[in-house]
């Protein structure tokens, strides 16, 4: 067969085989439209449900809101503000101690961590109190924040901090423990210090561990500034859904929700960039994601 | 670490060509295993190797080939005996040894010239000096054209080439070199193989190579060296005269060749023999 086909194989097989690698694209193209079409399709069917529920009854609107009054309280807010203030400056604020603790927290955790992976003695003396800390449900530390910084914005810091401390610090003592052997001794062969070795091995073969952990800790700085903004503040996201809570507004509270949402997905992507700028030294699939 | 070389130097420098390179003395390295016991990788090991000479070492796998290496670079110390290098004992590693691992260890976070960059920056070279020696290294290794490239994206026989540069580059007296072609095809490792004799032939370097492609030892060395089953002593050493320089691929083709081939074969297979048995036994 392959003998009888091959004087006339070669052209038709060219178009022919554009021909497929387009209707392969086009298949492509389709599945990616109705894969999104199918989410919306999730969304609506959702908020529609809840919609019908809560206006025929079958919920309780009061205590379960529906999206319309949501929606209604969000635009409320945006456009006349908050009994606080601006809708912004609440979020300006939650994002300032969010910011700020996540920061201090990382810093911390990475630098203690590098330090207690690179330094054996530290490591024994230090490891059994860092062990005991990590034991503590380190969220009932709020209230206790509160009453040593006072209603301002310190004591969310603090509760941050704490939240995001540990994660990055365990992740960057695996990290500078797990460094590949090899790649210490070509570094010590070729010449280099100890801190040499720190900064530029150990250091770089850790960031992917602390890496992981950044985009967790986001979060939980997050949860830490609310967390304290709930059990009181005077500004930020955190007092709107204890004030919409103190005022029975269920709709209160999900607009809050969904705004505090949205702030987090926006700043995970911001991460996600700066990832991928950072790891251009990685092999694609890694960095891709796909 | 310019201990280790200050006491040998004088005499070096004066000795010039009697001072040997490398020389290890009964030295034995023992470690400690998981399960407490004591493991002897390697065992009263007597070696020299004297100014610009290439000795290959084989031996059968696991016997301790690398665990030497090691010891004479200074990155592990030995349980018993003596090891010196330029007449001065090691202590530490020192500023003259070249170390090409037999693992992959170019930094992956690093482009290739910045690679290459690492050991002169590591001792205080100032940046554009040690770029312009890493771009000279990486002409002569063939990979100029690739020099933002990040390892990744290199072949595996690009990448042994980066890691040749990167070691070359701090001009060692003295050069290590542990199975560093094994992961390439024939082909490219006959090709990088006379690169490295193109190369060596220009620094006067002493060099010990640690391969376990026999053909490949004796095409490189001057003196290959047969270690027994582990724990590794030396077994049997034997001269290599071949005329050089040599190219890999025509060498081999030599009656002298393929003579001392067989009688080194009769002593390094009898050792592989002994650790395959022993690896039956202990598995059974
Ligand atoms: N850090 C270590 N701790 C414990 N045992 C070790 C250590 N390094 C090596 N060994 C043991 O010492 C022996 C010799 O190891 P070595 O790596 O020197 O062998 P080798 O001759 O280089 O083998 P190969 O040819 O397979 O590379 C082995 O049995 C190994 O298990
Ligand atoms: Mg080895």
């Amino acid at each position: 067969m392959p003998l009888e086909t091959a004087p006339a194989a070669a052209p038709v097989r060219d178009t022919s085989a554009a021909a497929r690698t387009e209707a392969r694209e086009r298949a492509a193209r389709h599945r990616r439209i109705g894969v999104h079409a199918a989410r919306a399709a999730v969304l609506a069917g959702v908020l529609g449900l809840w919609e019908a529920a809560a206006r025929t009854g079958v919920v309780d609107p009061f205590n379960f809101s529906m999206p319309s009054r949501i929606w209604d309280q969000i635009w409320q807010w945006v456009a006349h503000g908050t009994a606080q203030g601006s809708l912004g400056e609440q979020i300006g604020y939650t994002l300032y101690e969010a910011l700020l603790g996540w920061v201090v927290g990382v810093v911390a955790g990475v630098v203690l961590g590098i330090a207690l992976g690179r330094i054996r003695f530290l490591a024994d003396v230090l490891g059994p109190y860092v062990k005991v800390l990590n034991a503590i449900p380190r969220i009932v530390l709020a209230p206790i924040f509160l009453i040593w910084f006072g209603l301002g914005p310190a004591s969310k810091v603090a509760s941050a901090v704490v939240l995001v401390f540990f994660p990055v610090f365990f992740n960057a003592f695996q990290g500078a423990r797990e460094v590949d052997r090899n790649l210490v001794a070509n570094a010590r062969i070729l010449g280099a210090r100890n801190r040499q070795v720190t900064l530029q091995v150990v250091v770089p073969a850790a960031t992917s561990w602390i890496f992981t952990s950044l985009h967790v800790s986001f979060g939980f700085a997050l949860i830490g500034a609310i967390v304290g903004e709930y059990i009181g503040a005077t500004k930020g996201l955190g007092l709107l859904v204890a004030a919409a809570q103190g005022t029975f507004n269920a709709a209160g509270v999900y607009a809050a929700m969904t705004i505090l949402a949205v702030v987090a997905l926006l700043t995970e992507g911001l991460l996600t960039l700066a990832e991928r700028k950072l790891f251009r030294w990685k092999p694609a699939d890694a960095g891709d994601g796909r | 670490m310019s201990g280790a070389k200050d006491p040998g130097s004088p005499g070096g420098a004066a000795a010039g060509r009697d001072v040997p390179a490398i020389e290890l003395v009964g030295a034995t390295k023992r470690f400690r295993t998981p399960s407490g016991g004591l493991h002897t990788a390697v065992r009263d090991l007597h070696l020299t190797v004297r100014q610009g000479e290439f000795v290959a070492v084989v031996g059968p796998t696991g016997c301790g080939k690398s665990t030497t290496l090691t010891l004479v670079s200074g990155l592990e110390e030995p349980s018993e005996g003596e090891v010196r290098v330029q007449g001065g004992p090691v202590a530490g590693i020192g500023t003259q040894v070249g170390f090409v691992f037999q693992q992959d260890a170019v930094f992956p976070w690093r482009t290739v010239l910045s690679n290459v960059t690492a050991g002169p920056r590591f001792r205080g070279v100032p940046a554009a000096e040690a770029r312009e020696r890493a771009r000279d290294w990486l002409a002569r290794v063939g990979l100029a054209a690739f020099e933002d490239r990040y390892p990744h994206q290199l072949s595996g026989g690009m990448r042994k080439r980066v890691a040749l540069a990167q070691t070359l580059v701090n001009d060692p007296r003295i050069l290590l070199m542990d199975e560093p072609f094994s992961a390439l095809d024939v082909q490219t490792r006959a090709l990088v193989s006379d690169q490295l004799l193109e190369l060596w032939s220009g620094t006067g370097a002493s060099v010990v190579f640690v391969t376990h492609d026999l053909e490949e030892a004796i095409a490189l060395a001057d003196r290959v060296v047969v270690m027994t089953a582990g724990p590794a002593t030396v077994k049997q050493v034997f001269d290599i005269d071949l005329p050089r320089p040599r190219t890999v691929e025509a060498v081999r083709l030599e009656p002298r060749f393929i003579e001392t081939y067989r009688e080194i074969w009769a002593s390094l297979g009898e050792e592989v023999r002994i650790t395959r048995e022993r690896g039956a036994g202990s598995a059974a």
